[in-house]
């Protein structure tokens, strides 16, 4: 017997990466062999034609985790809200 | 001194007169107060209006924490900073820096410092609508901004 163990996540998306995924937030579930920011966006890349295109370039998309900035080698570990945007260009 | 820091994330317009007039009661020591305008514009009639979309809670926090950061940095009695969402038409201000201190040194170091870290770390962004009625692109971050935001690195 074994079972593959999954934590779940809210994801929040804004700008471009919301409108190239499609949704401005969902829950998923995500494999607990996905440690970090950079993962967890590299596993979002495998789930579909929209998430490959929002994050066809992943070193210009940024990450939040709780509403703070991460790095993308930041630990998703009991994250709940991770949110993915472009560079921002408020003011 | 405590310094009266307010932040407001809205959609409406703001009257920068009478936010620059409020900081400027703050007391009989205020000597400078430094204010920011930014508007949309239209980039020489390319442009209809832009959107600013932001990521609500954190943008609060991060202006929060930029503004703070500000009233250690420099003797301050006040600062105001509004930064509006939505859709805004040529001329309308999007955001609004005011600081008041006793001296002119501090009230415009900290309104640039302020709108420099703005820039690179509150959740807004912009999109365009162009004059021909398409929708256009989102702006791009501009690698000055990076640049200006780390000259204030201690």
């Amino acid at each position: 017997m074994w079972s593959i163990s999954m934590s779940e996540l809210k994801l929040v998306y804004f700008a471009w990466v919301r409108e190239r995924v499609g949704l401005s937030e969902e829950r998923v579930s995500v494999p607990d062999s996905v440690l970090t920011v950079a993962e967890l966006a590299g596993w979002l890349q495998t789930r579909g034609e929209e998430y490959a295109y929002a994050f066809e370039n992943p070193a210009i998309v940024r990450a939040a985790i709780n509403r703070k900035h991460v790095k993308p080698d930041a630990s998703i570990a009991g994250a709940s809200e991770i949110a993915f945007f472009p560079p921002m260009t408020g003011g | 001194m405590t310094p009266r820091l307010t932040i407001r994330i809205q959609s409406e317009p703001f009257d920068a007169a009478a936010e620059i007039e409020a900081l400027s009661r703050l007391g009989e020591d205020v000597g400078a107060v430094t204010s920011f305008t930014g508007f949309c514009r239209s980039e020489g009639g390319r442009l209809a209006a832009l959107e600013l979309e932001h990521y609500p809670g954190m943008a609060d926090d991060e202006i929060g924490s930029v503004v703070t950061e500000a009233s250690t940095r420099w003797p301050l009695f006040g600062v105001t900073v509004i930064h509006r969402h939505g859709k805004m038409e040529p001329g309308d201000g999007i955001v609004l820096v005011v600081t008041a201190s006793s001296h002119r040194t501090a009230s415009f170091d900290a309104a640039n410092f302020i709108m420099d870290y703005l820039k690179t770390r509150a959740p807004f962004w912009k999109k365009e609508y162009r004059a021909d009625g398409t929708s256009g692109d989102w702006v791009d971050a501009k690698s000055v901004d990076d640049a200006l935001a780390e000259r204030w690195k201690v």
